[in-house]
């Protein structure tokens, strides 16, 4: 049994020993100078965080109403939304394309009004926020949900409108874990590959974002696409121990967390 | 005798549960009545539709001529508006907000203007009022359940309610803060004057905090009057069980220890 979880710790971290140490220094330094590196670095973390920041003020609200509706439906658009997590990011980019592309569903209306996403950094934006969503959506649906309905209760009695209720009672104490959402959101929509591909193509400086380019370079040479790679694990690991700094400390947050 | 001055609150209230209809009249003065009744019989959502959180099909809730719900003509107050303050059996307390924090909340959604530092100077003073000015700067995690049920009961009085709405209020503390804590409601309720209705399990909590009794039963009120007439003739087997479940009013001033015949005489 042992010598089984051994076997899989092994190649759960000998990539990434391979991806830290093959070809030294030199050859990362050298991948990191190449042409690609620095507009698809730009890219990426300009529409991740414009993703983030969308996904974030449409979702919260969503999920405050989604926790609190007693309409039967609700639940349904719950698993609804999170259909693009199980879904493969492949999938999600033929379903941009046929509602938003210029032959799509909505492509038509969208290019009568003068715009046509498709292929566009707008695309890019798109795209993460399709995939990226459901993982902030899931943790604030939760969070609200699991808020102590009798603080809400109290808060009204006390004369609180549900605006003021929201934004001094059911926010700060969700807080934490919106933050941890919006982390993996954040996370997820940095490392959207396969729906930018398919929806926003993969042009340089445009929809070129770091995977893609790691995708491009990878054709080139492989120690660039080494080090594009090692720039997304940096980033993805000083996530990973931000969350972990930041699960520590909310002690309000586990204090007001139901069994 | 000044009896006048207490607006009353009546409260006809329909409205389906499940497994029953709870379809309760009733009317409070300056007598705090007490809600008991098997788990499961009404009681909570009885508070719940009074304050408009739970929907009521039909009914009438009034304070004094004030009508806060009233199905036929239309009128459904929203909770904010109606200024009845709830205490639930956990209390309620806002854990990410300090003592004094909490009972600034109250205050800055009451009618006043006040700026933050006239609001916790107002807050402080309630707190001071309570004798509860050293917990000022504690969170609810470091309060004890006593602490914590007074400094909700600030809070609730902080948003000057027009009614008393109090839900367990001891059912959560261990034996010794129960005491206490009935005996603070008690000369709290008294003093105040304000339409008070307390739902319990507990009946020491009636004895010390309610004039009059209602017993509930699947969302209806099965008998309704003074404890004393109500221990002659129970009305439900769950009112035999609970009314002799102690044995006598003499026996519970004594073991409800001295703190409470003080407030009495004061």
């Amino acid at each position: 049994m042992v010598g089984l979880g051994g076997v899989l710790l092994l190649f759960l971290v000998l990539p990434f020993v391979a991806l830290l140490l093959d070809g030294g220094p030199d050859s990362i330094v050298r991948g990191l100078g190449c042409a690609l590196t620095w507009p698809a670095l730009r890219l990426s973390l300009g529409t991740s965080l414009i993703s983030v920041a969308l996904v974030i003020l449409g979702g919260t609200p969503l999920a405050w109403w989604l926790a609190h509706s007693r309409w039967r439906s609700a639940r349904w658009l719950e698993i609804l939304l999170q259909l693009p997590v199980v879904i493969p990011p492949a999938v999600g980019g033929i379903a941009l394309l046929l509602a938003f592309g210029r032959r799509g569903l909505f492509g038509e209306a969208l290019e009568r009004l003068g715009w046509t996403p498709a292929f566009s950094s707008v695309a890019v934006v798109m795209a993460q926020v399709f995939v990226s969503a459901p993982f902030y959506m899931q943790a604030a649906v939760q969070a609200f949900g699991r808020l102590d309905r009798n603080l809400l209760a109290v808060g009204r009695s006390l004369g609180a409108s549900p605006p003021r209720l929201f934004f001094q009672i059911a926010l700060p104490l969700a807080r934490p874990w919106l933050i941890g959402g919006a982390a993996m959101t954040w996370a997820r929509a940095l490392g959207e590959f396969g729906a930018t591909l398919m929806f926003a193509g993969n042009m340089t400086g445009k929809t070129q974002t770091l995977p893609l380019a790691i995708y491009t370079a990878l054709e080139l040479d492989i120690h660039t696409a080494q080090a594009l790679s090692l720039l997304l694990v940096a980033f993805a690991f000083a996530l990973l121990l931000f969350l972990r700094r930041f699960n520590r400390t909310p002690e309000v947050a586990r204090r007001t967390a139901l069994p | 005798m000044s009896e006048e001055r207490v607006f009353r609150l009546s409260a006809t209230v329909e409205a389906e549960l499940g497994p029953f209809l709870l379809r309760v009249s009733l009317e409070v003065g300056a007598e705090p009545l007490a809600l008991v009744g098997p788990n499961g019989s009404g009681k909570t959502s009885l508070l719940l539709a009074i304050l408009g959180l739970l929907k009521a099909e039909r009914g009438r809730i009034a304070l004094g001529n004030d009508v806060l719900f009233d199905r036929e003509s239309g009128i459904d107050r929203p909770t904010e508006e109606r200024h009845l303050a709830y205490l639930p059996q956990d209390f309620g307390l806002f854990p990410h907000l300090t003592a004094v924090e909490n009972v600034a909340f109250a205050l800055a959604c009451g009618p006043g203007r006040m700026n933050k530092r006239q609001r916790r100077d107002q807050a402080m003073a309630w707190l001071d009022r309570f004798g509860l000015g050293s917990l000022a700067k504690r969170n609810p995690t470091q309060l004890s359940g006593g602490e914590r049920q007074r400094i909700a009961l600030a809070r609730a009085l902080a948003s000057s309610p027009r009614a008393l709405l109090l839900d367990e209020p001891t059912a959560s503390l261990d034996a010794e803060a129960r005491a206490s804590v009935r005996a603070f409601l008690a000369e709290s309720i008294r003093s105040l004057r304000l339409p008070t209705i307390v739902v319990t399990h507990d009946i020491m909590d009636v004895e010390a905090l309610a004039g009059r009794v209602a017993v509930l039963d699947k969302g209806q009120v099965a008998a309704w009057g003074l404890l004393a007439d109500l221990r002659k003739t129970p009305p439900t087997p769950f009112a035999g069980k609970l009314f002799s479940s102690s044995t006598s009013v003499g026996k519970d001033a004594i073991a409800d220890s001295a703190t409470d015949g003080q407030f009495r005489h004061n």
